[in-house]
């Protein structure tokens, strides 16, 4: 866990890849490619690099345009103005008639940093989950990211995948297996399950080292699709162990301890403590002091963890 | 399809007389911009467009978005009396468990190319299938209907930007310029005028025509396939309600049904059996 690289510079560099390969892939963007990393695909395919402007609404009909006749369109910017600002076309125009749009968003959660809270996304995940036919994906690192992107090429449907701009911990490898709608188990453990999801997930591992020095065995497991959630194992976690942290960049609202909580109170209640930001936006600052002001660090997951026990 | 304009009348009155009887049977629905549109979808249908209703995902199509998407009376009863779809599902608008929701739903319904009904987001999907066939080399065009009302919405101006941007001659759009929207006269709840120097400062080439006289409206078409290097509008003046003598030109039949006496008087003067 030495090397860090941001989810989105993934995304950048396997988007620039996926188009020589497949030509039907068009990539969109609303006046952001250098950040979104989209400008990687615009190097090695301009003809299929379409910039729309600063029109987060249009970035997201005209996608849907392209889908109808056949191509598959990632539209990126910034999650607040994707998830946020295009929400009612997504819905309507995008997952209505289930087109095959990749929403692919990056700057998502706190960890935008400096910029604040006007562009700090917290609520994407809960957005993009309540609407129909909409796959939601948050990958933990660079590598994950690689092979979540070449699955959702494969897959015919609208999918939303949450990137952040923060360079984060590579926790993968490249033979691990990632499978959309299969939670990932990154370590077994008796005590108590984490479910973290996205950049949370580093966090969960570096707890997970300080809960073993203390006598205390956790499972981790990785969210990385949101929906459809993996019901089985997370009902499977609830059974086997004494109880449930879930552990997001995200309002505590609607992602996916929500998710999780929505399975498990109807399927196997269980003790459970969600790590997420609690009902308040954020602000300027530096991604990993705002990460100890709101409460989303390895250390937060040992505390909740320890309720449970 | 060549049909003759006294050919094409009838079929636009097949369409009216549909539209107040679909209307009619599910009790809800928006008779005043589906009958103003009517000649419009007629002259595009059954004159202009390249389509081929036996094969209606024909790669080579040309295709329409209906992105007045409340104006979905006009567009089934345009594709099913151009073969789409038998016109004896025309009654079962707006009920459960059939085909034509109140808004178009292109996974549900042959021929319907979009699904729309947002107003807005129409315009900006026919700007992503018009890029889609630039990229492609392909000779489809993409037609889009609009309603005056919905020139309120800013993403019609994000897409007419875009459209001129990328210099998308295989799209042309028509205005269905009735003049009234929901709580009354454009120019009370929100002006919109002048129209034509609005898109032609977005770059578009504006064509201005009768939106109820067939003829004029082919010209049109005309004028704007022959329109190379940026897209076209025909703004069409139309009257809302047209055929009806007592829907013409009153904002309150813009989501009413009519009821069995009003149905059968409308039929009547759309020249239709009683």
């Amino acid at each position: 866990m030495t090397q860090k690289i941001a989810t989105r510079e993934a995304y950048g560099k396997t988007l620039a890849r996926l188009g020589l390969e497949n030509k039907n892939i068009v990539v969109l963007d609303a006046d952001l490619s250098k950040s979104t990393k989209t400008a990687e695909f615009k190097k090695v395919c301009p003809e299929r690099f379409i910039n729309v402007g600063i029109a987060e609404q249009n970035l997201a009909g005209i996608s849907a345009g392209l889908a109808t006749a056949g191509k598959i369109p990632f539209m990126s910017t910034f999650a607040m103005f994707a998830a946020g600002r295009a929400f009612e076309i997504i819905r309507n125009a995008v997952c209505y008639p289930k087109l095959n749009v990749k929403v692919c968003a990056t700057h998502a959660g706190l960890t935008v940093g400096a910029d604040g809270a006007s562009h700090q996304a917290i609520e994407d995940l809960a957005l993009m989950r309540s609407i129909p036919n909409m796959v939601v994906l948050n990958p933990a690192d660079a590598v994950s990211t690689d092979k979540i992107l070449e699955a959702i090429v494969a897959y015919d449907g609208p999918v939303y995948v949450r990137l952040g701009r923060a360079a984060v911990p590579v926790v993968y490898n490249e033979s691990s297996k990632i499978e959309i709608g299969k939670a990932n188990m990154v370590q077994d453990g008796s005590d108590v399950t984490i479910i973290a999801t996205g950049i949370m997930l580093a966090e969960a591992m570096t707890a997970a080292e300080t809960l073993k020095d203390e006598g205390i065995s956790v499972r981790i497991l990785d969210m990385h699709t949101i929906k459809p959630l993996d019901d089985e194992a997370v009902i499977k976690a609830a059974k086997e162990t004494k109880g449930i942290v879930t552990a997001e960049e995200h309002t505590i609202f609607g992602g996916l301890g929500s998710a999780v909580a929505e399975v498990l109170v109807e399927n196997h209640p269980a003790p459970m403590r969600r790590i997420g930001v609690k009902d308040t936006f954020g602000e300027s600052g530096q991604p990993a002091e705002l990460m100890v002001k709101y409460h989303l660090t390895a250390n937060d997951i040992v505390k909740a963890v320890k309720e449970l026990v | 399809m060549n049909l003759s304009i006294n050919e094409m009348k009838n079929v636009a009155s097949q369409i009216r007389q549909d539209i107040v009887m679909m209307v009619n049977a599910a009790g809800s629905g928006h008779p005043g911009g589906s009958l103003s549109s009517a000649d419009l979808l007629t002259v595009l249908y059954f004159d202009e467009m390249n389509i081929d209703p036996k094969d209606p995902k024909m790669t080579a199509r040309d295709r329409f978005v209906l992105s007045k998407g409340h104006a979905a009376p006009v567009a089934y009863a345009t594709l099913a009396r151009r073969g789409f779809f038998d016109p004896a599902e025309l009654i079962n608008l707006r009920k459960m468990g059939h085909m034509l929701q109140g808004h178009p739903n292109m996974t549900y319904v042959p021929g319907i190319d979009m699904s729309t009904g947002s107003l807005g987001q129409g315009i900006s999907a026919s700007v992503g299938m018009a890029l889609a066939g630039k990229l492609d080399n392909a000779d489809y065009r993409t037609f889009v209907l609009l309603g005056d009302g919905e020139l309120n919405e800013g993403l019609v101006w994000e897409a007419a930007m875009s459209a001129a941007h990328y210099k998308l001659d295989n799209l042309c759009a028509m205005l269905d310029f009735n003049g009234l929207q929901i709580d009354g006269p454009n120019e009370e709840v929100m002006g919109i005028d002048p129209v034509d120097a609005k898109f032609e400062s977005f770059g578009w080439h504006v064509i201005h025509v009768d939106g109820h006289d067939l003829e004029d409206i082919q010209r049109g078409y005309k004028e704007a396939k022959e329109t190379k290097g940026k897209p076209s509008i025909l703004i069409a003046k139309t009257i809302k309600g047209k055929g009806v003598s007592f829907m013409e030109n009153e904002a309150s039949w813009h989501g009413t049904a009519p009821n069995k006496e009003q149905t059968e008087q409308a039929i009547a003067e759309l020249g239709g059996a009683k």
